[in-house]
């Protein structure tokens, strides 16, 4: 399904939509109240893009001062050149283990690799433990939003799913209520895990430790209590220095959610004695986006999800509209370099007002982006349908004479005709918008009249 | 070839000009530390006292299953230190030293020469983190540069209770870790 297809089938629900759109704008808004209280707070967002555009320019040297250190520190680390070969790193570790369930803090990345599925299909039970994904996952979906995987759901769905799996009261839609009974279900699944898997936030090459942000503890939770701990790790999360993370902790949770800091920053350094750590370094993708000058800087993104709080689009289109793990404006420019055939209405999905660039705690131009994104899409694709218009296009406007045989038609034609003509299927930019007005006469025919 | 070496090979064949890495500075301002501290805890929806009110609420609060690593507050433990970290699974309340606190956002700094176990943070029903009023620093740059080069397997920030807010956006207080920070300034 395009985009602008499925984006109709979410804007079916007009309150729910109205509802979506008006609650990520008060993300959004808190997150402009708190950033202003922060005098350097441009400051930060320039180091911060700095500090990513020098890493990625020397990532291949990061990377191997990053392994050197955390072989040091006791990590077993491992490299995933895409998403199957981490599957099955990731498998190999838990059939060594024995290991028939795991728990599992938020991770973009695991999503991207559909670990999920994969580890179910070879008869491993794998619980999402944020709250947020384990509602999700407990209704077969991806999260629709990289920090609020399950803001497309009001709390009346969220009752009733829970009603049926963790048979809480019918029609109790109290969130302390639901989340406490998530709370007890999910302590059982802590308890019992022999192995957490967790994302990365940061990877820090100095020091060889990476660091999990969570407001829910729910990593920790998992981790701490588990033999093996499992992070899945893009290579593009490197951080030179441990002092980095000063302006990186400053930056994120300001920028997703408007708050000061996440309530847990866990840095791993060494696993417990007796416990293991396993770090899967992956590419997937990584490499070639980074061989592609103009979207390169999308590689600095921190997944704060800022971008998508902002956009008008995504606000009225919902999170699986863009039908990418990624959505919003940073997925509409690194799904089309995953594929571009699948993901090439994306860039066509923003109105280019920029808001996603002026937000971007890591000041990646977004915006200009999916504009290049869609000279790309264009050249390689094209589209049947605007190419031959605009060759029509071109014949009328080297003619004088069909310019103006073709004013005087269009202009009856677009009052004498029915509106089902019009606005038929075909005409994509018909829907949902009106055509303006025709005018009497064409500006000539005026001209004539009035001031010959 | 190994996915290792095929990954950095293929940066390695990719042109790319060398980027400076900034220095970072540690862009303090003139503040009251105790007080902003203070602001910013309540704000995380943590609880900030001195040690008389702690210990006042810690004596009518009628929690049994306490275990302290503060010495001060040893006789208040009860629970003896297990091997494994799932038999605290039942723990009420657990007191630990929280090495230094950072003024703007709340932030307090433990690492493993605190904790008893990693878990105990979080497994814990309640949390007590005790921070010396002496022991603030302005922001994250200073609380980076404090940490310096120390290496301890394990550090992490705690700056309040677990929470969510998942479900519609409304916040939630205890997901699945602590139901409450109380966070005791000496």
């Amino acid at each position: 399904m395009s985009h602008p297809q499925a984006a109709a089938e979410f804007l079916k629900n007009q309150a729910k939509a109205k509802w979506h759109d008006e609650t990520l704008w008060f993300v959004r808004d808190k997150r402009d109240r708190i950033s202003k209280t922060i005098p350097e707070w441009e400051d930060l967002r320039n180091l911060a893009s700095e500090i990513k555009d020098h890493t990625l320019s020397r990532l291949d040297f990061y990377l191997e001062e990053f392994e050197k250190n955390a072989l040091k520190n006791g990590i077993q680390v491992h490299w995933a050149k895409d998403a199957e070969e981490h599957n099955r790193i990731v498998l190999g570790i838990l059939q060594k283990k024995d290991c028939k369930a795991i728990v599992k803090s938020k991770s973009i990345l695991t999503e991207e690799c559909h670990l999920n599925p994969y580890l179910e299909t070879n008869g491993i039970e794998v619980v999402d433990t944020d709250l947020g994904e384990r509602i999700v996952q407990f209704l077969n979906q991806p999260p629709s939003h990289i920090v609020l995987p399950a803001i497309h759901l009001k709390k009346g769905e969220i009752s009733e799913l829970f009603h049926e799996k963790l048979q809480t009261e019918k029609g109790n839609e109290d969130p302390t209520y639901l989340t406490q009974a998530a709370r007890i279900h999910l302590r059982e699944k802590f308890l019992k895990a022999k192995v957490a898997i967790t994302g990365v936030n940061f990877g820090v090459a100095e020091t060889g430790e990476f660091v999990v942000c969570t407001n829910e503890g729910n990593a920790d939770m998992g981790v701490h209590l588990a033999d093996v701990h499992i992070a899945c790790m893009g290579i593009e999360k490197l951080i030179p220095r441990r002092s980095d993370l000063g302006v990186f902790l400053r930056l994120l949770a300001r920028s997703a959610t408007g708050q000061p800091v996440t309530n847990y920053n866990s840095h791993f350094r060494s696993p417990s004695p007796g416990k293991e750590i396993h770090l899967v370094l992956v590419d997937n993708g990584r490499t070639a986006q980074l061989a592609r000058e103009k979207f390169r800087n999308s590689l600095k993104c921190i997944r704060c999800g800022a971008c998508m709080n902002t956009c008008p689009i995504y606000r009225r289109s919902g999170g699986f509209s863009y039908g990418s793990t990624v959505p919003g404006p940073i997925g509409s420019i690194l799904s089309p370099g995953l594929d571009m055939k699948k993901h090439s209405t994306l860039p066509f999905a923003s109105t280019l007002c920029g808001s996603c660039s002026d937000v971007c705690p890591v000041k990646i131009n977004i915006h200009e982006q999916l504009y290049e994104w869609r000279q790309e899409i264009t050249k390689t694709h094209g589209e049947l349908g605007k190419s031959l218009s605009m060759k029509l296009a071109s014949g009328i406007f080297k003619s004088p004479l069909a310019y103006k045989i073709s004013g005087n038609l269009m202009r009856s034609a677009l009052k004498n005709l029915p509106k089902s003509l019009i606005y038929h299927p075909i005409n994509s930019w018909g829907k949902g918008r009106n055509l303006p007005e025709t005018p009497e006469l064409s500006f000539k025919e005026w001209y004539k009249r009035n001031r010959s | 070839m190994s996915s290792r070496e095929a990954i950095l090979n293929s940066i390695r064949e990719i042109h790319r000009d060398l980027k400076p890495l900034p220095e970072v500075p540690s862009f303090g301002i003139k503040r009251d530390m105790v007080k902003d501290f203070t602001t910013s805890l309540i704000g995380n929806k943590a609880e900030v006292m001195d040690s008389s009110a702690f210990e006042f609420w810690l004596k009518s609060s009628g929690m049994n299953r306490v275990f302290s690593a503060v010495p001060e507050y040893i006789s208040y433990s009860r629970v003896t230190l297990p091997k494994d970290p799932h038999d605290l699974e039942n723990l009420e309340l657990a007191i630990l030293e929280g090495q230094f606190g950072v003024a703007e956002n709340g932030a307090i700094w433990l690492d493993d020469n605190q904790l008893p176990h990693r878990a105990m943070p979080f497994i814990t029903e309640h949390l007590v983190l005790i921070v010396p009023k002496g022991h603030l620093v302005e922001n994250m740059h200073q609380a980076y540069q404090k940490i310096g080069n120390t290496s301890s397997g394990f550090g992490l920030f705690i700056a309040g209770p677990s929470k969510t807010a998942d479900i519609e956006q409304s916040l939630v207080i205890g997901a699945h870790g602590a139901k409450s920070l109380r966070v005791v300034l000496v």
